[in-house]
């Protein structure tokens, strides 16, 4: 077979996925450059306002707080979101009975459409007849606002978003420790390290790949959260659960200002390219 | 003497009660073999045992009973305080009610047309893209493999707008098609799909071609049907978000006729009463409950499929 037929087949083969991708992934990257300069709502003609879409989204009352709001939340999800399943992942893992209905019911949440939690939890949530104030209430507890006070707003959606998503995280930590040499722990303990040791110096560094990998994962992903502001809050009280995508939402689709849409994504892609960047210099630092 | 005997039966009478039953190792763990079977080995890991099952049951199962149970309750049983554990005249109607005043019916058949739709379509590009990057290796495949997997570094969140623009502009909203373009230019699918057709071995494709085969039979007749395990989790993965999907179908699909089973039930539930929405949300937890019970396995394994090696 011919280069030129060899090429001409296989792009042939490409060209799908090749429309798909420059029409629905790469283009809307370019998009969301071009549309931060501009001004439109999609029915009119856009014109171009320079750097306008930026100062009017950085001038937005919520910006600042938007912003603290999703660090805040992504560092109490990282808190709950990857340290906790780690640590399940290890007691799952030395568990040797109920290994197939432990990992059954941790992914079960993950397998629900997200709208499931939410709107269960917002339930629970009820400050009157919902169950964690029921259950507070039965140990002679005092209640607690949950959504309803800028306090304890977002820790509860911190909450809801760990209980739908650990899951995942817990199996893929558990598969990782599972292909942990044995040879390692026997050798640790004819060293005489204890269990603390065994973990510190065989298991986290021998999970170290994973661990950075799923870091990073996690961080993209909590930055980005909105249905449980959007569902749960609408941002409130007093903006305390705004975050910078559900921002971006409400820029657009409330207000139909799509470049001012445009110009928060380009801050957030930016801030999560530096981060990413920031990431991966690390990774490699520790691998030399 | 009869102290000593005394003392030598109690001594076997402690030994049958505590008759060891070794803990089975298949594996080894952080904790030893020997530590675990030692005698407070033992007790701390029953006890642990137990207090995990009793707190993952009430953390991931009882929300789940609480919500079915709920939807069994009627309205002011629900609104009840301190409420009842189990639901005092148990009924189903709000099951029914939920049916029709969410229309889950048809929620549920577009939400089944559009993932099915999404799986079809996404599988018909993405192993065609795979095969020609991994088989036919054109000039620059990879850099346009480099430019596909670029798309995971940003987020779906960050491009919504412009994704949202593009397919305003296409005339895409309310067609199915608005979500399942998007949803074939998946990266990741790609990724998987390609590292394992190069992992099958030449010698398979080069005796096909020799037999006179064309670049579509070999895809057909040879790479496919080596590539079962990893079509069934990236088939399995592409339908569950799908169906998980909540932002795009919200943005893309907004009549009501044609909404997603997610979108329907956040727009309706603050107009009905709790039972009813408890019932509305067990009804749409059924179709994935089931999938996850089928295909528990493929699941499980496909999460580790891209993130160990990858």
């Amino acid at each position: 077979m011919g280069i030129l037929r060899r090429n001409l087949t296989a792009y042939g083969f490409l060209c799908a996925a090749l429309f798909c991708f420059t029409v629905f992934a790469w283009y809307p990257m370019v998009r969301e450059f071009v549309l931060s300069f501009q001004k439109t709502d999609l029915i009119n003609p856009p014109t171009w306002v320079g750097l306008d879409n930026f100062k009017a989204a950085v001038a937005d009352p919520a910006f600042g707080e938007a912003w603290l709001n999703t660090v805040e939340f992504t560092l109490l999800a990282l808190l709950c979101g990857y340290a906790v399943p780690f640590v399940v992942a290890l007691v799952l893992n030395e568990l040797r009975h109920a290994r197939a209905y432990l990992r059954f019911v941790v992914y079960l949440p993950v397998m629900l459409p997200p709208i499931v939690a939410v709107l269960l939890f917002r339930w629970f949530y009820d400050p009157g007849p919902g169950l964690f104030n029921q259950v507070l209430d039965f140990f002679h507890l005092p209640p607690l606002a949950w959504l309803d006070s800028s306090s304890t707003a977002l820790i509860s959606l911190v909450l809801v978003s760990t209980w739908m998503n650990m899951g995942s995280a817990t199996l893929i930590y558990l598969a990782a420790l599972q292909n942990i040499p044995p040879e390692l722990y026997e050798a640790a303990e004819l060293d005489g390290a204890g269990i603390l040791k065994r973990i510190r110096h065989v298991t986290i560094p021998q999970t170290r790949l994973i661990l950075l990998l799923m870091l990073m994962l996690q961080i993209v992903a909590t930055m980005q959260v909105f249905i449980e502001p959007y569902m749960l809050t609408g941002g409130g009280p007093e903006n305390a659960t705004v975050s910078v995508a559900y921002l971006m939402y409400q820029f657009a689709f409330s207000q139909m200002n799509y470049g001012q849409a445009g110009a928060l994504g380009m801050m957030l892609m930016f801030a999560l390219l530096l981060f990413a960047a920031f990431q991966l210099r690390t990774t490699r630092e520790d691998r030399a | 003497m009869i102290s000593v005997g005394a003392r030598a039966a109690t001594g076997r009478r402690r030994q049958r009660r505590r008759s060891p039953k070794p803990i089975q190792v298949q594996f080894r763990t952080i904790v030893s073999p020997h530590q675990l079977n030692s005698r407070w080995g033992r007790r701390i890991y029953w006890l642990v045992l137990v207090a995990v099952i009793v707190l993952f049951t009430l953390a991931f199962v009882f929300p789940l009973y609480w919500m079915i149970t709920g939807a069994m309750k009627t309205p002011e049983e629900i609104a009840q305080m301190p409420p009842t554990l189990t639901p005092e005249a148990p009924s189903l109607d709000a099951f029914f009610e939920a049916w029709d005043l969410f229309d889950i019916g048809t929620l549920l058949a577009n939400t089944a047309y559009y993932a099915l739709g999404a799986w079809l379509f996404s599988m018909a590009v993405d192993v065609t893209a795979a095969y020609a990057l991994s088989k036919l290796r054109p000039m620059f495949g990879n850099v346009v493999l480099g430019a596909m997997l670029a798309t995971l570094m940003i987020p779906p969140m960050v491009i919504l707008i412009p994704l949202y623009v593009t397919i305003v502009d296409l005339g895409l909203l309310n067609n199915p098609w608005g979500l399942w373009f998007p949803a074939a230019a998946n990266g990741f699918n790609i990724f998987l799909l390609k590292r394992f057709f190069d992992s099958i071995p030449r010698e398979l494709i080069e005796a096909a071609q020799i037999d006179g085969a064309g670049p579509l039979r070999v895809l057909w007749s040879v790479v496919l049907p080596v590539s079962r395990p990893i079509l069934g989790v990236v088939s399995i993965f592409t339908i569950v978000t799908a169906f998980k999907d909540f932002v795009l179908p919200l943005l893309v699909m907004t009549d009501s006729e044609k909404m997603t089973v997610s979108v329907g039930l956040s727009q309706t539930a603050g107009a009905v009463t709790q039972n009813q929405v408890m019932g509305g949300l067990f009804i749409a937890s059924i179709p994935m409950i089931i999938v996850f019970f089928i295909f528990q396995r493929h699941i499980m394994a496909g999460l580790t499929a891209g993130s160990i090696k990858g």
